[in-house]
């Protein structure tokens, strides 16, 4: 158990330190960090000068190792449309992004599972259908299609909700949360329901698929023969034991919708860092980019480390068979 | 009766390999009867092969080359759909702000869409196919390397790893990109994006396939190894190669049209469906509701139908399924 969680953690620094150089290279190489920084009329001594304080001619291993040092205690330089250390930038939207995440997550979980137990159950409904009618949908529909659809019918015919910003905030600490106003509530359901709508045809299908596969199985027959009721056997028995893999790609795949935020946070011009990513990429903000791939590479492989760890608390299986020796 | 039929059968197994005989067999495929048996799957055939023509054909369908400044006129802007109160012909699906016809747009933004489509499923398959071939056939820390990158990117989203392949061509060109090249700065962020698939099908099937009797005679008569791989392996690993791609063809042109939507991607002087549909989103306020539905509807439609047909692809290439 030691061995398997530290040859795990293991491997995550290896990935890290990848995505690291990665990033080194494209802070470093991808165009001259000198031009973006001084002015047309800087004179060559000037430029010079600058090389010279950002530490640009020493040798490149020396330049990596400051890289890494810095980004290790969050110093990712400054952005060059912001004029502000991208650090602050990224702290200061991460909220936002991680309160859409999350709300979007718990959404997709509770509507998939509710809509893939039911078309388990019940499988040939006008309702189930419908759910797989929504499921071919939700995986045809690119995100962005999908979040203008919404702000139409909402926001310009209708006039319900916002179509774009995050509303009112509270700010708690560093944190600032739209959870406790109204307008931030309502700011939030739009962006939510359009970051989740991919994951949730996700779970749902993987839930109808295991809970057919356990509704199968001798213990559920035998279930059946002890005489429990219909509702004992499909919630306490079945559902139980297939929400583990359930949790799990759920638990791996909030990383993919922190990163498909970026599509949502644009239409809807949610303030977050994907939105900050996006524009970087289009005015060519390096510094942002390399920033941005870092914490989310980190924000990813965290998320898969713990649930690796957690897969084998939570299923013994696994446990015995990765201590036992080969 | 059985000897009487005899003589009819013999000829008939000596085809040579013609061109008919190549159609024949492939109508009497297990596939093709199963495409039939498919309403939806014809259906969605019937759609994608429409797309396509469409995009073909889209000088001469369009009633103006929309992105040829002297061809507009600006007496024609923000013209409804023609079934609206305020359509007029020949702009069947209405005009935008410059007086550019959205249906023409279309067809030539599908026409975009599909280039960059096609030739990423291309080049994201040559690249996993060969380095899926090579990991499989020969082992060893070849193998470990490329799959250890495979499984490291498979831990990020496509569309990040297409933004920044985008973001970084475009800083070392100098954020000056003109449409030629953006095109193929989306095709190779597409290929980078979406190669270990292919690689991790291909090597999977390559353990199996190499130790078969016929790649060990093919051994000891000594073809040299990249004859091995292309001639006599790669064949046999085709079937899920080609489920891939189908799927991988909606999900191509999905990131393309959602880079372009993000305006990462192609510009407005040559867009996709997904600039178009970028472009329309800013008057979607202003109640010109056609300039962003159309081309959305048509990017829906298409990705919807090679999406069927993907599916329909992997059941009916995967006899178990049946």
């Amino acid at each position: 158990m030691l061995a398997f969680t530290l040859r795990r953690a293991l491997q995550a620094i290896g990935v890290m330190i990848a995505v690291g150089v990665i990033s080194f290279s494209m802070f470093r190489f991808a165009g001259d960090p000198v031009n973006q920084i001084v002015s047309l009329d800087t004179s060559a001594a000037e430029r010079e000068a600058v090389r010279k304080s950002l530490g640009l001619d020493d040798p490149v291993p020396v330049q990596f190792a400051r890289y890494f040092i810095n980004a290790a205690q969050f110093k990712f330089g400054v952005s060059y449309q912001f004029r502000q250390p991208v650090a602050n930038l990224l702290m200061e939207r991460m909220p936002a992004t991680l309160e859409l995440a999350a709300c979007a997550t718990v959404l997709a979980m509770v509507f998939g599972i509710l809509m893939g137990v039911y078309s388990a159950l019940r499988r040939d409904t006008v309702l189930t259908k419908f759910f797989q009618a929504v499921s071919l949908i939700g995986i045809s529909l690119p995100t962005f299609l999908i979040g203008i659809l919404l702000i139409y019918l909402f926001s310009v015919t209708l006039g319900w909700l916002p179509s774009f910003g995050r509303g009112d905030v509270v700010r708690i600490g560093w944190w600032t949360t739209g959870l406790l106003t109204i307008s931030g509530l309502k700011a939030l359901i739009m962006p939510s329901i359009t970051l989740g709508l991919f994951q949730m045809t996700l779970i749902m299908r993987l839930v109808r698929a295991e809970m057919l596969e356990v509704l199968r199985t001798d213990y559920i027959r035998f279930a059946r023969a002890r005489g429990l009721t219909t509702r004992a056997i499909h919630f306490g028995h079945a559902l139980k034991n297939t929400l583990v893999p359930v949790i799990t790609v759920a638990g791996l795949q909030f990383g993919s919708v922190i990163a498909f935020a970026i599509i949502t946070e644009t239409v809807f011009q949610w303030p977050g860092m994907g939105l900050l990513f996006v524009q970087a990429v289009q005015n060519v903000d390096i510094p942002i980019m390399a920033a941005y791939l870092l914490m989310v590479s980190l924000i990813f492989v965290t998320i898969n480390l713990i649930v690796d760890i957690l897969y084998t608390i939570v299923d013994p299986r696994l446990r015995s068979t990765i201590s036992r020796p080969a | 009766m059985a000897d009487a039929a005899l003589p009819d059968i013999k000829p008939n197994t000596q085809t040579p390999r013609t061109g008919v005989g190549w159609l024949k067999r492939s109508l009497d495929s297990d596939v093709f009867y199963s495409f039939r048996r498919s309403r939806m799957t014809m259906v969605a055939a019937a759609i994608t092969a429409l797309f396509f023509l469409m995009a073909l054909l889209a000088s001469q369908l369009s009633v103006q080359n929309p992105f040829d400044p002297a061809q507009l006129q600006l007496m024609n802007s923000r013209i409804s759909p023609l079934w609206t109160a305020d359509g007029q012909s020949p702009f069947l699906l209405g005009t935008d702000e410059q007086g550019r016809d959205v249906f023409s747009a279309i067809l030539y933004g599908l026409r975009v869409s599909l280039i960059v489509g096609v030739l990423g499923v291309v080049f994201a398959g040559t690249l996993g196919i060969t380095l899926g071939l090579v990991a499989g056939y020969f082992g060893g820390a070849v193998d470990s390397l490329i799959m250890r990158i495979a499984d490291v990117q498979l831990t990020f989203p496509a569309i990040l790893i297409a933004l920044l392949v985008n973001g970084v061509a475009k800083s070392v060109a100098g954020n000056r990109l003109d449409a030629m090249s953006t095109l193929a700065v989306l095709v190779i962020a597409i290929g980078l994006s979406f190669w270990v698939q292919y690689a991790r099908t291909v090597r999977g099937s390559v353990m199996v396939e190499k130790n078969k009797d016929y790649v060990a005679a093919a051994q000891l008569i000594g073809l040299p190894a990249p004859k091995i791989m292309l001639r006599h392996v790669l064949p046999n690993t085709m079937g899920p190669i080609l489920v891939i791609a189908t799927i991988n063809l909606a999900l191509a042109i999905i990131t393309e049209a959602t880079l372009s939507f993000l305006g990462a991607g192609m510009p407005d002087t040559m867009p996709s469906l997904g600039t178009l549909i970028r472009i329309g989103n800013n008057y979607l306020f202003a109640g010109e509701w056609w300039i962003v539905a159309f081309p959305g509807i048509a990017l829906a439609g298409l990705i919807l139908s090679i999406n069927l047909l993907g599916d329909w692809l992997r059941d009916a290439l995967n006899p178990k399924l049946r």
